[in-house]
């Protein structure tokens, strides 16, 4: 194999695997080593700079970092990464002084936003200190989007969510809120310098079977039930539900159901449980409540009898596997009955755009979704950028937080007149070295080997009786201490110095995990198994050094590596070192003054 | 020294042995030794070797004397039983111990003030008694806990690190074993774990007195240019003559060496030690060419390593002896401590 090349910035940043996961790139065990050293106010400023809505992101994010965690590789859990973020935002102090100057005098160019959710508010803060005129358009009567109108309070509380949103819009966006968008022409006629459309993917899917004109008004579509719980249009729902979909939406609407006076609520899903795409955990706090969830049930009929819905029918089917991918067939067992007086339906969301009229220059592909660079986000009309659900369809919130960096620049490249795609500033990585004295290091080296700690929740009876009580109560600041005790600060890398090395060994015989490895040279798949321990994890990496001395080189597999700095301890010439990786992920604030 | 704690959790695909150990399990403490010393790849491969042996660590017994080579039984097999001497005297242990019960598998760490300086006469006389045990001495040449004085094995000629030459001749505790009666005698070089693994599982299973000396550099006062125990000196003026390999009977393999340079030697336990040759001229069965052989590599410079001399069939000082087979704390009360009768009957055959 070839030496490594550290300085590629990707290198170490997939070492740091929570980061590499996270849409945004948040510097996961940065902020982790603040909340454990009590500086929640610097932990909640790196998250709001990366990812925006801390303590939005805290109670709902989809955490892809979570399943990347090394704790799961290394043990079985992984850090609750998503939790102490939460503990961040929860306990942090006064965030003034962290927060970016608006320039009084604008630059004269003004950008249109539309829609006012997590994309264009992020976009908003991205632009304002550069001194950009923002106007952020948006039907809903307040700011948020989705997070405001589809997540029920009993996630993500109001107060939580407007805290975020109104320091965004406070820091001078003219937000023309109860402004129903219905024509992209009409908006371009405003001659605005640029726009961006985070309108989201607000079309919840419908199905279309036997009988469903008939009870149409016995069955809601998810979102729009969900939004109209959130703006106190609906405050009720009777006799028995059944939830059709396996999505968080189908979750938050189960619950919400529950809270609502439902006499009876269940869950029916088509796919297999273990494929089902809403998170675990919410799949897990839908069952505390004691919502059941039945799975391989496809939808087949709804029956009805003069003009009210009596239940409906589905078939049932088994997950089989073919071809690596998951078929279902039916089992030839009779159907089920499931008696119904209203149905919620969760399953999916569409990022439909009616109101763009398609002669304006934006191409929309086969799928009837808009065409997208995917570096600068720009659509095929030199002035209109896409981001959040409505670019690519519908994700989490923390990928409309990393869209928006991403079209904040190009717009900022755009408006100056540079080009979107071929001008962005490149990554890069700075590596500094953690050691302080011959046997000290700015980080708690230490391997924690507790097992993930639990969230606590509030009393079930108390949060099934009112809507807008928190389930979940956070970690306190004992146990959010002990959970970034777990982890294991994987930005804190092991630097190898070639010429520095005199092959003693140390480092073989200490390493915990049998990462390092003296052998000689061979191409990779002879390499990965040729070592101490084989490193059988194909996406993980291996470090290898440049020819030693003894015509061997060093291979160190990254899997497992638990940062633990031993390898750095025992060496006797500094050939190892312990060098903590900063990932320079390019945002808008690094042009501003 | 290293304040940080090795952590607990290992490689999920660590290998086990036949009874169900991994490597980790024949650990001890984080070493409290210089960073980058010899001494600790030499426990590692203790670690490794006794590992690959199946044998439970509690079945082992560690004995050392003083020195920075002697504090290193506490690094690894934390679960054997063990006797920090005094310096220069854990030959008597050794022997006191090895009497006492034979069933342990007796693991010697020594250095070369330990074994060449105050304890010479020790080490004569435990290779003469033909006490069953593995002897390594962890040899750098140096005075390491004393701030770096020349040892009696540091080369004529070889410099301090301040480029002061050492005047005397060195004690070669190689040619003084072979000419003692060991008939185990091995050389190996800390910074070749695939060497000197195999040789420390074989002494452990050897019956009789096996010796190896490990050259294993001292990072702080005997790793500069000018030594002859430095990393770099050594691996350059090496010169492997015998590769030992252990075949244990569960994976016994056939391996095809050509006419006249293997030597097969079926060890008590079934297991068997495989001598290929790396030098034609040279004779591991027999005492004096092997002798002649390292003495004369000595003159030129080079460090021969590999197993240097073995005796089958070796005699232990149990066999000698006639003594009981029993470990003492196996007899019973009756046969350790006979009654005044049996006194007066011995007494009276002598009479």
């Amino acid at each position: 194999m070839q030496p490594t090349d550290i300085h590629n910035p990707n290198y170490f940043h997939k070492v740091v695997d929570c980061q590499w996961a996270c849409p945004a790139h948040t510097p996961v065990p940065e902020y982790i080593r603040l909340i454990a050293q009590e500086r929640y106010t610097e932990a909640y400023m790196i998250n709001w700079e990366s990812n925006v809505f801390p303590g939005i992101l805290g109670r709902t994010c989809d955490r892809p970092c979570e399943p990347a965690c090394r704790r799961v590789r290394t043990e079985e859990k992984p850090v609750a990464i998503c939790r102490l973020k939460r503990v961040a935002a929860d306990h942090k102090g006064d965030i003034t002084r962290y927060l970016p100057k608006v320039p009084k005098k604008k630059n004269g160019k003004r950008i249109a936003l539309l829609g006012a959710g997590p994309a264009s508010l992020a976009v908003a803060r991205d632009l304002l200190p550069l001194g950009y005129t923002i106007d952020m358009f948006d039907r809903d009567p307040g700011g948020g989007g989705m997070m405001r109108s589809q997540i029920p309070a009993f996630r993500l509380p109001k107060d939580v969510l407007e805290e975020e949103v109104d320091l965004i819009v406070n820091m001078g966006v003219n937000a023309r809120y109860n402004y129903e968008i219905t024509s992209m022409k009409e908006m371009l006629d405003m001659d605005y310098d640029a726009y961006f459309v985070g309108t989201g993917a607000p079309r919840g899917r419908d199905l279309d079977l036997p009988g469903r004109k008939e009870v149409s008004k016995h069955i809601s579509i998810g979102i729009d039930w969900l939004s109209n719980v959130a703006f106190g249009h609906t405050t009720s729902i009777s006799g028995r539900v059944i939830v059709m979909g396996g999505g968080n939406t189908a979750m938050d609407c189960c619950r919400t159901s529950n809270r609502l006076g439902a006499e009876s609520v269940t869950v029916v899903v088509r796919s297999a449980f273990d494929v089902m795409k809403a998170s675990d955990w919410e799949k897990e706090d839908a069952m505390a409540e004691g919502i059941p969830i039945l799975n391989n049930r496809p939808p087949k009929e709804f029956v009805h009898e003069n003009g009210k819905l009596k239940g409906v029918v589905f078939g049932r089917v088994k997950p089989v596997e073919a071809d690596g991918r998951l078929k279902y067939v039916p089992t030839g067992e009779a159907d089920v009955y499931i008696e119904a007086n209203h149905i919620l339906m969760a399953i999916g969301q569409e990022n439909h755009c009616p109101w763009i009229e398609r002669d304006l220059g934006i191409e929309f592909d086969k799928w009837d979704c808009p065409v997208i660079d995917e570096d600068s986000l720009q659509s095929t009309h030199e002035k209109i950028f896409f981001g959040g659900d409505s670019a690519f369809g519908p994700e989490n919130i923390i990928w409309a937080s990393a869209h928006a960096h991403k079209a904040a620049i190009s717009i900022h490249l755009f408006c100056q007149g540079k080009d979107p795609k071929h001008d962005r500033p490149p990554e890069a990585v700075n590596l500094i070295s953690q050691k302080m004295g011959l046997h000290e290091w700015s980080y708690d080296a230490e391997h924690d080997p507790s097992q993930r700690h639990i969230v606590p929740h509030a009393d079930l009876k108390r949060s099934l009786d009112n809507i807008k009580v928190e389930v979940e109560l956070g970690f306190d600041e004992d146990l959010g201490f002990k959970e970034a005790q777990r982890c294991l600060n994987c930005d804190v890398q092991t630097v190898f110095t070639e010429k520095l090395c005199i092959e003693c060994d140390a480092c073989v015989d200490i390493c915990p995990m049998d990462c390092i490895t003296f052998t000689p040279n061979a191409p990779e798949a002879e390499l990965r198994t040729a070592l101490t321990a084989p490193a059988e994890t194909l996406e993980q990496d291996l470090y290898v050094s440049d020819t030693l001395p003894t015509s061997r080189v060093m291979v160190k597999d990254e899997d497992l590596c638990l940062h633990c700095g031993l390898c750095a301890e025992r060496c006797p010439t500094n050939a190892w070192d312990m060098q903590k990786s900063i990932i320079h992920i390019p945002q808008l604030s690094s042009y501003a003054e | 020294m290293t304040f940080v704690p090795k952590p607990k959790a290992r490689h999920p695909l660590l290998k086990t042995n036949e009874i169900g150990l991994t490597r980790r399990d024949y650990e001890a403490i984080v070493s409290t030794l210089c960073a980058g010393c010899g001494h600790d790849s030499v426990s590692a491969a203790v670690i490794q070797a006794c590992h690959e042996l199946s044998i439970p660590p509690h079945q082992f017994a560690k004995v050392s004397g003083i020195g920075c080579s002697s504090k290193t039984p506490s690094y690894f097999l934390g679960n054997a039983h063990g006797f920090n001497s005094v310096h220069g005297r854990m030959p008597s242990i050794a022997t006191g111990a090895y009497l006492a019960n034979k069933e342990l598998k007796y693991i010697g760490i020594s250095g070369d003030g330990d074994s060449a300086s105050i304890g010479l006469g020790q080490f004569a006389h435990i290779i003469r008694r033909k006490v069953d045990m593995c002897y390594i001495v962890d040899n750098n040449g140096t005075y390491g806990l004393t701030k770096g004085q020349f040892s009696a094995t540091n080369d004529r000629g070889s410099t301090s690190k301040r480029g002061v030459p050492n005047l005397y001749a060195p004690i070669d505790l190689v040619s003084l074993a072979i000419q003692l009666g060991a008939s185990f005698v091995a050389r190996s070089f800390s910074g070749d774990k695939q060497q000197l693994i195999p040789l420390i599982k074989a002494a452990v299973l050897h019956k009789g007195f096996a010796f190896i000396d490990v050259i294993s550099p001292c990072v702080m006062f005997n790793n500069h240019e000018g030594s002859t125990k430095s990393y770099s000196h050594v691996r350059n003026h090496t010169e492997p003559v015998v590769d030992a390999n252990l075949i244990m009977p569960r994976d016994e393999i056939a391996v095809e060496y050509e006419e006249g340079t293997t030597i097969s030697v079926s060890m008590h336990d079934g297991s068997k030690l495989q001598l290929r040759k790396l030098s034609d001229s040279y004779e591991p069965d027999d005492r004096v060419s092997a002798l002649t052989y390292v003495q004369q590599a000595q003159e030129e410079g080079e460090i021969v390593t590999g197993l240097l001399f073995l005796e089958e069939d070796a005699v232990d000082c149990h066999d000698i002896l006639g003594t009981s087979d029993t470990p003492f704390n196996g007899l019973e009360q009756e046969s350790l401590c006979p009654r005044a009768e049996k006194l007066e009957q011995i007494n009276e055959s002598l009479r």
